[in-house]
C-alpha cells in the first residue's frame, strides 16, 4: 500500500462526505447511523494506522511511507512520517474512536457533530503527515474550523465568546507563520519540508527597520513560527484562550483539543524551529526555558484557585505543556525524548481527565467543584478511575506521566539548573491542586441532595476509559515502546542541531577543581 | 526467589482489590495475607542464608533515552536482605492483625465493603516498599519511593468520609513531594555528572564526584556534597525529619495498623535506607553528612520534647517515631551505617508493636485515643498491657549497662549514642537528653493508660450523656475488652523481636569491626579479622605495635607512619591500601583492605574509623543513656503515679512552654502562614489579575477588542450562522494559499 498515509488521512473525510451527502433526517435512527458510521470510520482508520506502525523502521531516521504528487497551481502533495511524527499519527487515530464513543449521548445536530469530528481527524492527521509547507499550513489552519464549530455550536453558555477567542488567538499567530513560510520559500526556493530541513537559513546578523537582529533571518523566521506554535501549545503568557475554550467546549471537544490539537505546537517546534533554525533556537532557548518554567509555576498556582473543574484541568494542561517546551529547547536526547513522551502521555491523561469531568457533567450538568463531594460513596468505579488519572497527572512513577516529566527535567537540568529547579517545584504544586480537586469532588460524605441518586459509570463509559488506562500504565512501565521508535530520529535531530550551533554554546557547567 | 518476594504482594493486592467482588471479601483478605506471609518466609530464608555478595537480577527494560538506561532490576545484598525481613515480617503481621482490627469498624455502615480495599492497599504498599528496597538504580527507587507515598496517601485517607483524614492524606503526599523535589534534583545531578543512574556506576565514580564542582543555582558546589544534601532532602520528607516532619503526626488519621506498618516500621525508614544505600557517596561528602548528623540529632530532640505533652496515644508514638528516626540519621551521619540499620531493624519490631498495642487499646476502648480518658486498663486488657510493657522496655532501652544484654532498643540505641559521641558532641548530648525524654513520655503513656483509676468519660468525652446516668451508660458501652487472638498473635511475635533482636544481631551490626564488615560484604583479610578480635579492647597496645609493625615493614612505611602520627589518641589508623595492608599488618588493630566504593552493601571510607572508636568511648558515655532512661522513668513515676496533680500544675506554671510544646513548636501554623496561604493567595491573584487584567486586558487588548464585536454579531444570530463564519474562514485560507502560491510562483 503505497498510499497508506493518504488512505488513513482521508478515510474520515470520506465518511464525513458520505454523512453530509447521503444521510437525511434527524430522527433517532439517523442519529444512530451517523454515530455508527463515524465510529466505524475512526476505528478503521486506527486499524489501518497499525500497519504504519508495523511497517515503520525506527532505525531509519529519514521519512518513510513517502507519497508525492503534483497538485493544483504547481503545488506538491507530499506526505510521510518519521520517528518524530509517526506516534502523533498513532495518538490521533487511537483517540478518535474513543472521542466518538464519548459523544454517544449527544442529541443536538448529531450528523453535523460527527462530520466536524471526522473532518477534524483528517486535518489533524494531515498536519502530522504533511511534508510540504503549504500542505502543512493548509491542514494546520483548516483544523481550526471544525474545532471552532464544535465549541461554537455544541459548547456551553459562553460558547460564542470562547469560540472566537480560540479562533482569533490561534489565527493571529498563524498569520505570522504564513509570512515566514513565504520568506522561507523565497530563501530556499522550495516548499518541500525534507529539502528545507537540509537548507541552511542565513544566521548572519542583520538590520531590520533599524533594529539589529542577532541571528538574522533565522531569528526572524523562528520568531514568526514561535508566535504560532506558542499560542497553539499554549505557552505562558498567551495561554488564556485555552481555559475559556475548554470550559465552553463539549466533552469530546475538550478531549480532542487537549489530547491532540495542543500537540501540533510541540510538533511544530520539533519539525521547524529546532532543525531548520538551530542558531536562532540556541539563541532564544533561554527565553523559552524561562517562559516554560514560569508557565509551570504560574499556571499550577492558578489551578489551585479554580472553582471550575474543567478550568483547573485546562490550567494543569498548560503546566504540562510547559514541560514539553522546556524539554524541546533543552535540545538534548533526554529533553526531546521526554517532550515527545510527555505529549503522547498527556494525550491519554488529559483526555481521560476531561472525560472524567464529562462523566459527571453528563449527570449533573455543572462543572462547579463545590456542587460535588462524596461521589465515591455512590460511584466507586468512577472514583478509582479518576484517582488513577489524577495520579498519572501528577506524574506518579509507573504511569506514563512520570516518564515525560522526568526526562524533560533531566534534560533541562543539563542546560540550566535554575529552570530545572523551578520547574521541579511543579511536581509539588501539581500534587496539591490535583489532590485538592479530587478531594473536593470525590471524597467526603455524600451530603448534597442532588447527588444522592447519581449513578456509577455505565459499561460504555468504562469501555472508553479501559484503553486509556491500559496505555497510561503500559507506557509507564515499558516506555521503550515509545523511546525505541522516537529514539533514533531524535538522536539525529539532536546531533544535527548540536553540529549546527556555534561551538562555544555548549554547556559549560562542569569545572574541575 | 527475590522475584517471588517482590511480586507476591502485588498479586495479592490485585486479587484482593479487584477480585473480591467475585470471591468475596474474606477470601480476598486471606489470599492477600497468605501471599505476604509467603514473601515474609522467603525473606527470612534469604536473610539467614545470605552471604553478603551482591546479586543483581534484571527483570525488564525501563526508561531509555540516549545514554540514560534504566532497568527494572533487583539488587540483593545485605541492606536489601535486612529491609526485606523488616518490611515483609511487619507487613505480614499487620495483615494478620487487621483481620481483627478492621472486622467491625464504626466508620462504615453495615453494608459498605471496605475490608478488601484496606487489605489491597496494604499489599500494594508492601509491593511498592519492596520495589524501593530492592531497586538497583535510583529511578526505580524513586518509583518505590513515590509508590509508598501513594499507598500512604490512600491509607491515611482511608476513612474518606472524615475531612480530617482527607486533609492529612493530602498533607502527607504534598509534603513528601517537597522531599521528592530534592530527591529528583539529586538524581538529575547524578545523571548529569556520571551519565548513569545505576548504583554500581555511580559508586564507582564517587571519588571523581568528590573532586568535581557543579554549578547549581547561584553557586558552585562540591558535587558530592551537593548531591548528598539533595538526596537527603528526599530522605527528610519520607522519614519526617525536621522541617518536613509535619505530615507524620497528622498521618495518624489512618487506621492504626497502617500507622504500625507505614508510619513506624517501614516507609518512614526509607530515608535512612536511602542514606545507607548511598553510603559510598556520603563517605565522600563530609559536609552533607555533617548536615545529616545535626538535623537528625535536632529532630530526635525536637520530636521528643513534643512527645512529652501530647495527649493522643498515637501522636505520642508518632513523635516517638520521628525522634527515633533522628537517632538513625545521626548514626548514618557520623558514618556508622551498620548502626543506623541496626536501630532501623530493632525499631521496626518494637515500634510496630507499640502501635499495634496502641491499636489494641483503641480497639478495646471503642476508638478512644485520648490518654486522659484511659487509666487502669492493666487488669482489663492484660495481654495488651504486657505487650506494651515489653515495647516500652525496648524503646526506652532497658538492659544491663556495660554488657550486651538487654532489650532490642538498649543495644541499638546505645550503639547510636556511642557512635554519636565519636562523631559529634552536639548530636551526642542531644541524643542523651532525648533518651531521657523518650523514657519519660513512654512511661507517661504506660502510666496514663494502664495504671491509676479509669478516667473513661471524664475528659470531654461524656458529651451527649452528661446527665445522671453517666456512669451506668459508660459502663454499658465502654467496658474495655481484650482484643481477639488474631490481634494478639502479631503482638506476641513482635514482642520476641523487641526482646531478642538486639542481642542476637548485635555482633553483626555493631560488634567487632571484622564481623560487621564481613556481614555487609566488605572485604576482610582473614588473619586481620582474627587478630582484631583478639586485641580489640586494648587499643593503646595495639596502636604501639601497629606503629612498630608499620615502621618495620618495608613497603609504604612512610605513608603508614604519617597516618599513625596524625591519628587521634595515637591509634593505629594505618589506612593501608589493600596492597600495603596485607603485607605489613600482622599485629594491627583494624586495618582492613580498603573496599572500592560499591563493593559490599555499605561503604566505609578510608578515613572513617568511627565504628572502631565507638567501642572505645569512656564508660560514662556508655552508661549515660541508661542514666537518662532511669531519670526519665523516675520523673514519669513521680508525675503520673505518685503525684498525678503535678503535671497539671507544671503546665499551668510554665504555660508558654507547655503551649509551645503542645502545639508542636508551631510548625503547622508557621507553614500555613508562610507557604499555604500565600500560595492560595498568589494563585487567585495570578488568575484574576495576571490572566484576567494583564494578559487578557492589555497584552491582547486588540484581540479583546475584536472578540466582543464578533460576539455581538453572532449573538443576534442563531448558532447556525457559525457555519457562515466558518465558510468565510475557508475562503480566507484558500485565498491566502492562492496568494502564497502565486507570489511564490512569481519569484
Amino acid at each position: 500500500m503505497d498510499n497508506l498515509l493518504s488512505i488513513i488521512t482521508f478515510i474520515p473525510a470520506v465518511a464525513a462526505a458520505i454523512l453530509a451527502l447521503f444521510l437525511r433526517g434527524d430522527d433517532a435512527a439517523a442519529q444512530r447511523n451517523a454515530k455508527w458510521l463515524a465510529l466505524l470510520a475512526t476505528t478503521a482508520t486506527f486499524l489501518l494506522s497499525l500497519f504504519v506502525l508495523a511497517g515503520f523502521d525506527p532505525a531509519d531516521t529519514g521519512f518513510q511511507f513517502v507519497e508525492e504528487y503534483d497538485w493544483i497551481l504547481g503545488l506538491k502533495y507530499k506526505m510521510g512520517v518519521d520517528g518524530i511524527s509517526v506516534l502523533f499519527v498513532m495518538l490521533t487515530t487511537f483517540l478518535m474512536p474513543l472521542t466518538i464513543a464519548a459523544c454517544w449521548d449527544v442529541e443536538h445536530r448529531v450528523k453535523e457533530y460527527m462530520i466536524a469530528f471526522l473532518l477534524l481527524e483528517t486535518l489533524m492527521l494531515g498536519v502530522f503527515c504533511a511534508l510540504d509547507l503549504v500542505l502543512f499550513y493548509l491542514f494546520f489552519e483548516a483544523g481550526l474550523i471544525p474545532m471552532f464549530l464544535i465549541i461554537g455550536i455544541w459548547g456551553g453558555k459562553e460558547r460564542i465568546y470562547a469560540a472566537f477567542k480560540f479562533f482569533l488567538y490561534t489565527f493571529l499567530g498563524s498569520v505570522l507563520m504564513l509570512v515566514a513560510m513565504i520568506a522561507m520559500y523565497m530563501d530556499a526556493g522550495t516548499t518541500d519540508i525534507p529539502s528545507l530541513l537540509a537548507h541552511n537559513f542565513g544566521s548572519e546578523d542583520m538590520q531590520v527597520l533599524g533594529i539589529h537582529v542577532v541571528g538574522g533571518l533565522q531569528t526572524l523566521l523562528w520568531l514568526a513560527f514561535f508566535a504560532s506554535f506558542a499560542v497553539k501549545m499554549p505557552m505562558w503568557p498567551v495561554h488564556t484562550w485555552l481555559p475559556d475554550a475548554h470550559v465552553q467546549a463539549p466533552t469530546a471537544g475538550s478531549v480532542v483539543l487537549a489530547a491532540i490539537l495542543l500537540k501540533m505546537g510541540g510538533y511544530g517546534f520539533l519539525r521547524f524551529s529546532l532543525p531548520m533554525f538551530p542558531v536562532a533556537s540556541d539563541l532564544l532557548a533561554p527565553l523559552v526555558l524561562w517562559m516554560s518554567a514560569i508557565a509551570i509555576v504560574y499556571t499550577s498556582l492558578v489551578a489551585l484557585a479554580q472553582q471550575d473543574m474543567k478550568k483547573l484541568i485546562a490550567y494543569s494542561s498548560v503546566a504540562h505543556m510547559g514541560y514539553v517546551t522546556m524539554g524541546i529547547f533543552s535540545a538534548n536526547q533526554q529533553g526531546v525524548d521526554g517532550a515527545i513522551f510527555q505529549m503522547l502521555s498527556h494525550g491519554f491523561i488529559s483526555g481521560a481527565l476531561f472525560l472524567c469531568v464529562g462523566v459527571i457533567y453528563d449527570r449533573m450538568h455543572t462543572r462547579e467543584i463545590d456542587a460535588y463531594g462524596g461521589l465515591v460513596n455512590r460511584m466507586p468505579a468512577y472514583a478509582l478511575i479518576f484517582m488513577f488519572f489524577t495520579m498519572a497527572n501528577v506524574g506518579l512513577p509507573g504511569t506514563s506521566g512520570f516518564i515525560g516529566e522526568f526526562l524533560t527535567l533531566m534534560g533541562v537540568f543539563q542546560v540550566n539548573t535554575w529552570v530545572a529547579a523551578i520547574a521541579t517545584t511543579g511536581v509539588i504544586l501539581s500534587a496539591a491542586y490535583a489532590l485538592w480537586l479530587y478531594r473536593r469532588v470525590v471524597m467526603g460524605e455524600l451530603i448534597k441532595e442532588a447527588l444522592k441518586s447519581i449513578t456509577d459509570m455505565t459499561r460504555r463509559e468504562k469501555a472508553i476509559f479501559a484503553p486509556l488506562v491500559a496505555m497510561t500504565l503500559l507506557l509507564g512501565v515499558y516506555p521503550a515502546l515509545v523511546t525505541d521508535i522516537i529514539g533514533p530520529s531524535v538522536e539525529a535531530l539532536v546531533t544535527d542541531y548540536q553540529a549546527a550551533i556555534p561551538a562555544d554554546a555548549g554547556d559549560t557547567q562542569l569545572a574541575n577543581n | 526467589m527475590a522475584t517471588i518476594i517482590l511480586f507476591a504482594p502485588l498479586i495479592g493486592a490485585l486479587i484482593c482489590g479487584f477480585g473480591w467482588r467475585f470471591i468475596g471479601e474474606k477470601a480476598g483478605q486471606v489470599i492477600a495475607t497468605a501471599l505476604v506471609f509467603l514473601a515474609a518466609i522467603l525473606s527470612w530464608i534469604i536473610f539467614l542464608t545470605h552471604d553478603g555478595v551482591t546479586e543483581q537480577v534484571v527483570l525488564m527494560r525501563w526508561i531509555e533515552s540516549g545514554s540514560l538506561a534504566t532497568e527494572w532490576a533487583i539488587r540483593l545484598d545485605r541492606l536489601t536482605a535486612i529491609m526485606l525481613v523488616v518490611v515483609n515480617s511487619v507487613s505480614a503481621l499487620v495483615h494478620l492483625y487487621s483481620f481483627g482490627y478492621m472486622a467491625n469498624d464504626d466508620n462504615w455502615r453495615e453494608d459498605e465493603p471496605y475490608r478488601a480495599r484496606f487489605f489491597a492497599y496494604l499489599s500494594f504498599f508492601t509491593f511498592a516498599m519492596l520495589m524501593l528496597v530492592t531497586s538497583d538504580n535510583l529511578v526505580q527507587m524513586f518509583f518505590g519511593w513515590e509508590g509508598v507515598g501513594v499507598a500512604s496517601y490512600l491509607l491515611i485517607g482511608f476513612y474518606y468520609k472524615k475531612p480530617s483524614a482527607n486533609a492529612a492524606a493530602i498533607k502527607a503526599f504534598v509534603v513528601n513531594r517537597v522531599g521528592d523535589f530534592g530527591f529528583a534534583l539529586g538524581i538529575f545531578a547524578l545523571f548529569f555528572l556520571t551519565d548513569s543512574v545505576s548504583f554500581d556506576v555511580i559508586f564507582a565514580k564517587v571519588p571523581e564526584l568528590a573532586e568535581t564542582n557543579l554549578t547549581f543555582l547561584w553557586g558552585e558546589w562540591n558535587a558530592a556534597n551537593l548531591i548528598g544534601v539533595l538526596l537527603f532532602i528526599g530522605a527528610m520528607g519520607k522519614s519526617a525529619q525536621l522541617i518536613l516532619h509535619t505530615w507524620l503526626p497528622d498521618a495518624m488519621e489512618g487506621p492504626t495498623p497502617v500507622s504500625a506498618l507505614i508510619h513506624a516500621a517501614t516507609m518512614v525508614t526509607a530515608g535512612v535506607f536511602l542514606v545507607c544505600r548511598m553510603s559510598p557517596l556520603y563517605e565522600y561528602a563530609p559536609q552533607a553528612t555533617a548536615f545529616i548528623t545535626v538535623l537528625g540529632a535536632t529532630t530526635a530532640f525536637f520530636a521528643a520534647t513534643v512527645g512529652l505533652v501530647q495527649n493522643d496515644i498515637k501522636r505520642v508514638i508518632a513523635y516517638s517515631t520521628c525522634s527515633q528516626l533522628g537517632y538513625m540519621f545521626v548514626a548514618a551521619g557520623v558514618g556508622v551505617y551498620s548502626v543506623a540499620m541496626f536501630h532501623l531493624f530493632t525499631h521496626a519490631f518494637f515500634k510496630a508493636m507499640l502501635f499495634l498495642g496502641a491499636g489494641s487499646v483503641i480497639h478495646a476502648t471503642h476508638h478512644e485515643q485520648d490518654m486522659r480518658n484511659y487509666g487502669g486498663l492493666r487488669k482489663k486488657i492484660p495481654v495488651t498491657f504486657w505487650a506494651m510493657m515489653i515495647g516500652t522496655l525496648a524503646i526506652t532501652g532497658v538492659g544491663i549497662p556495660l554488657t550486651h544484654y538487654g532489650f532490642a532498643g538498649f543495644l541499638s540505641k546505645d550503639a547510636v549514642i556511642e557512635s554519636a559521641y565519636v562523631g559529634s558532641q552536639y548530636a551526642f548530648w542531644l541524643l542523651v537528653v532525648a533518651a531521657g525524654f523518650t523514657s519519660f513520655y513512654s512511661w507517661r503513656l504506660m502510666f496514663l493508660t494502664f495504671y491509676g483509676e479509669s478516667r473513661a468519660g471524664s475528659h470531654g468525652h461524656g458529651h451527649g450523656h452528661g446527665h445522671g446516668h453517666d456512669d451506668h451508660h459508660d459502663d454499658h458501652h465502654h467496658e474495655p475488652h481484650e482484643s481477639p487472638t488474631v490481634m494478639l498473635i502479631p503482638l506476641g511475635v513482635l514482642a520476641l523481636g523487641a526482646v531478642f533482636s538486639g542481642m542476637i544481631w548485635y555482633n553483626v551490626f555493631f560488634g567487632e569491626e571484622g564481623k560487621v564488615r564481613a556481614w555487609f560484604g566488605l572485604p576482610v583479610a582473614e588473619h586481620a579479622a582474627t587478630e582484631h578480635s583478639a586485641t580489640a579492647d586494648t587499643a593503646t597496645e595495639d596502636s604501639a605495635s601497629g606503629a612498630d609493625h608499620a615502621e618495620g615493614a618495608d613497603h609504604g612505611t612512610d605513608q603508614a607512619t604519617a597516618d599513625t602520627a596524625a591519628a587521634p589518641e595515637g591509634e593505629a589508623t594505618v589506612t593501608a591500601d589493600a596492597a600495603h595492608g596485607t603485607e605489613g599488618d600482622h599485629g594491627e588493630a583494624h586495618s582492613y583492605p580498603q573496599p572500592l566504593p560499591g563493593q559490599g552493601a555499605i561503604f566505609i571510607g578510608p578515613e572513617n574509623d568511627v565504628l572502631h572508636e565507638a567501642h572505645l568511648v569512656p564508660k560514662w558515655v556508655k552508661v549515660s543513656p541508661f542514666v537518662a532512661m532511669v531519670l526519665g522513668f523516675l520523673l514519669a513515676f513521680q508525675f503520673y503515679i505518685r503525684r498525678p496533680d503535678l503535671p497539671g500544675r507544671l503546665a499551668e506554671q510554665q504555660r508558654p512552654l507547655y503551649l509551645f510544646l503542645l502545639n508542636k513548636w508551631y510548625f503547622d501554623e508557621l507553614y500555613d502562614w508562610v507557604f499555604v496561604r500565600p500560595a492560595k493567595w498568589l494563585g487567585g491573584f495570578l488568575w484574576k489579575k495576571g490572566d484576567g487584567t494583564v494578559i487578557d486586558g492589555s497584552i491582547n487588548g486588540i484581540a479583546m477588542g475584536i472578540i466582543p464585536f464578533f460576539t455581538r454579531l453572532a449573538a443576534r444570530a442563531q448558532s447556525g450562522y457559525l457555519f457562515h463564519y466558518a465558510f468565510a474562514m475557508v475562503l480566507g485560507i484558500a485565498a491566502l494559499i492562492t496568494w502564497v502560491t502565486l507570489a511564490g510562483g512569481a519569484n
